[in-house]
């Protein structure tokens, strides 16, 4: 025999309520409560590094490296910068429109790299800023494309994200560009090469810590493109994430894959907040 | 033409010393690195930079396999009377890469 185990199953049929009015306040505030955790949860994942304890990666180079990004006529990453100036004017394609033709001066674009990768509706898929250039050469110029990792390209890179320098990271993770975001993170949290190493756990749980001769950074990607006095030659976030990935020698993905700009998107999500410094110059 | 970058001040006053800073874009390929199939890359450097100061050499630079990529050059001079600055900077195979620049001298 079954016990009555709810009080709606005893009592006179005729009088009883589908639920005791408490009840149905309380399910009501559950269910309010849990719809706002969810949208909290949503919008704001969780950061693994609080905001107070960002730091950007030039903090972890030497005082002389990081003299010579913030001295703008040392820093060897604004020969791009000036390289990308003159391309920007200089006319490609059939109507030989030059970037100036539509946008005007650099400056216009200022605080455009902080939103990158960004989602893009028409498109249907996330870009980055090198993307975003390589696009609107290819549709809107009718130009030639420009090959990632091309000096040309990292030119214009630079040029435009020097624009945004001293403005602080503030990419959209929300509505279409979220599933984007989710897989960045994971690939962030995957544990994968031979030496079977997530970013994570040397970038949030060990960063500061001396890794040879090198301080871990919290590996924030503000300053793309970067001057590595490694490649003596300045080189885009994917070259570099490149070179995470052989680290732990894990198979890297191609320069503009998907994977990488999702990460990105991350990435930018993480340093929320940080400035951006483009040209940066590290180790 | 590599690019290049030359930090100098306009104007200066007549016995002061003046700080110039130049940079130029060059991979200063030593001929030591190997590319990815083995084969040897060729030697690509800068040998020599010199600046003259209103006609007069005020600073020279032999450079070798040593000296890292898009070489930074930083040296001071006195300001002496109004006239052009001008930098050469010349590879191993002689051609020349030339900037100049005017200091006003008050």
């Amino acid at each position: 025999m079954l016990l009555p185990c709810h009080p709606r199953e005893s009592g006179d049929p005729a009088t009883r309520l589908p639920l005791p009015p408490m009840r149905i306040a309380w399910a009501l505030l559950a269910a309010v409560l849990s719809t706002f955790a969810l949208r909290a949860l949503a919008q704001e994942p969780p950061r693994t590094i609080a905001p107070s304890d960002l730091r950007s990666g030039k903090e972890f180079v030497s005082p002389e490296t990081r003299g010579q990004q913030d001295d703008l006529t040392i820093n060897p990453g604004m020969l791009w910068v000036e390289q990308g100036d003159k391309l920007w004017r200089t006319p490609a394609g059939p109507e030989a429109k030059s970037c100036a033709s539509c946008h005007g001066a650099p400056s216009a674009l200022k605080g455009a790299a902080a939103r990158y990768p960004l989602y893009d509706a028409r498109l249907g898929r996330l870009l980055n800023l090198e993307a975003r250039i390589q696009q609107c050469r290819a549709e809107r110029q009718q130009a030639t494309p420009l090959a990632y990792e091309s000096q040309e390209l990292l030119a214009l890179t630079a040029l435009v994200a020097h624009q945004s320098r001293g403005l602080p990271m503030s990419v959209a993770i929300d509505g279409p560009a979220r599933p984007f975001f989710d897989a960045g993170r994971a690939l962030y949290h995957q544990r994968q090469g031979q030496l079977d190493l997530a970013c994570a756990q040397c970038h949030d749980q060990s960063w500061g810590k001396r890794l040879r001769v090198e301080r871990i950074s919290q590996g924030h990607a503000t300053g793309f493109p970067i001057y590595r006095l490694e490649w003596q030659t300045l080189g885009s976030l994917h070259r570099r994430l490149r070179a995470c990935f052989q680290g732990v020698r894990a198979e890297p993905y191609p320069s503009g894959a998907p994977e990488l700009v999702a990460l990105e998107l991350y990435l930018g999500w993480r340093a929320q907040g940080l400035p951006i410094e483009t040209p940066a110059v590290r180790r | 033409m590599p690019a290049t970058r030359i930090v100098v001040p306009a104007k200066a006053k007549k016995g002061e010393i003046v700080e110039i800073k130049t940079i130029i874009n060059h991979p200063q390929e030593t001929g030591f690195r190997h590319d990815n199939v083995g084969r040897p890359i060729p030697r690509d450097i800068i040998t020599r930079f010199t600046c003259t100061y209103a006609g007069e050499e005020v600073f020279r630079m032999d450079l070798f396999t040593g000296v890292a990529a898009n070489p930074f050059v930083g040296f001071t001079t006195i300001a002496t009377e109004t006239g052009d600055l001008v930098f050469e900077w010349t590879d191993q195979h002689g051609a020349v890469t030339r900037e100049q620049t005017r200091l006003t001298v008050t």
